[in-house]
């Protein structure tokens, strides 16, 4: 795969999240329904144990929900390019290691 | 379905944690051996890819929705290993900045959608593709793949929370079966559509052949 193809790949996915995370369904989604219905949604009230900085996928700071939820979707997809990026720097392909591979 | 602080009792998030770490510690030294330098920046796509697509709620039915879970997605393109590495990322940022899915949960979310939906939808791509040639073989591998993958998925999830003594089994079980066979149809069709365009784009044409990308046999 090229460096081009890659790139458009991260541009599609970035595109994806500014602009058609708003138009999401905000039903819930298969397991919160279940826990609704059969009565135990309450045991995850008031558990968190975690303070997270975009609870539900909402930008602080914002007043309009949709560009709060577009930019919380950009940042989560860079977050996750990147995060991913350096553990596969870090445990997979150690300095080293590097060309150690089957190749 | 990520699960929450809540569901779950400690001897299951524990057992469930123990066995993920597991999993990831063999899938970290799997990798190693087929990824190479120039193919990290694709588990990076994918991971990014995988966790946009995730915040796109599609409707299935009377007030529910469903998003694709990727784990099909990713092992039909790149591997299982890898698959269990980039799901186990997205997993991780989204409890982390996001508050979807619990801290103590992350256990067992990483065991139903980064281990179990992943190696389910490789042993079913494998098999099912490997009885069929062509095209329509591999169209038809690839969308039940992904909805075994979700229907699996949706099994753990259903075992661990009855057997946290949350809900009984045979409450929990159908529902999650029930809405997930409907969620599992969204999550085969948008894994048709990606694997066939990134196949045709990655000349990942034939069936059986090393990924491009995740240097994994497929």
């Amino acid at each position: 795969m090229n460096r081009k193809n890659l790139i458009w790949g991260l541009l599609v996915a970035l595109a994806i999240a500014a602009f058609l995370s708003p138009f999401a369904s905000p039903s819930p989604d298969g397991l919160e329904r279940v826990a609704e219905d059969k009565g135990f949604l309450h045991l995850a009230e008031g558990k968190e144990l975690i303070h997270a900085l975009m609870p539900d996928y909402v930008f602080p700071g914002i007043a309009s929900e949709g560009l709060a939820t577009s930019l919380a979707g950009l940042v989560g997809t860079l977050l996750v390019f990147g995060a991913m990026y350096l553990v596969s720097l870090v445990f997979v392909r150690p300095k080293g290691n590097a060309g150690k591979g089957r190749s | 379905m990520h699960i929450p602080d809540g569901f779950l009792d400690p001897k299951i998030w524990v057992g469930a944690s123990v066995v993920s770490a597991g999993a990831l510690a063999t899938a970290v030294s799997k990798t190693r051996k087929v990824l190479e330098d120039r193919q990290v920046p694709a588990l990076g796509v994918m991971g990014a890819f995988i966790f946009a697509a995730q915040m796109i709620n599609f409707p299935v039915a009377g007030g529910t929705s469903g998003h694709l879970l990727g784990g099909a997605l990713a092992a039909i393109l790149l591997g299982p290993w890898s698959a269990g590495l980039i799901l186990t990322t997205v997993l991780v940022i989204q409890m982390l900045f996001f508050y979807d899915g619990g801290l103590t949960a992350l256990g067992a979310n990483v065991l139903n959608m980064a281990v179990i939906a992943p190696w389910v939808a490789y042993g079913t791509y494998r098999l099912v593709g490997g009885l069929f040639k062509g095209n329509a073989g591999r169209t038809a591998a690839t969308f039940l793949a992904a909805w075994l993958s979700v229907m699996a998925a949706a099994l753990a999830c259903s075992l661990e929370i009855a057997f946290s003594g949350t809900v009984p089994l045979a409450v929990v079980l159908p529902a999650m079966l029930g809405w997930h066979a409907l969620i599992g149809i969204g999550e085969g069709l948008i894994t048709v559509v990606v694997v066939s365009f990134v196949s045709r784009l990655w000349g990942l044409e034939q069936f059986g052949q090393k990924s491009y990308a995740g240097g994994e046999q497929l």
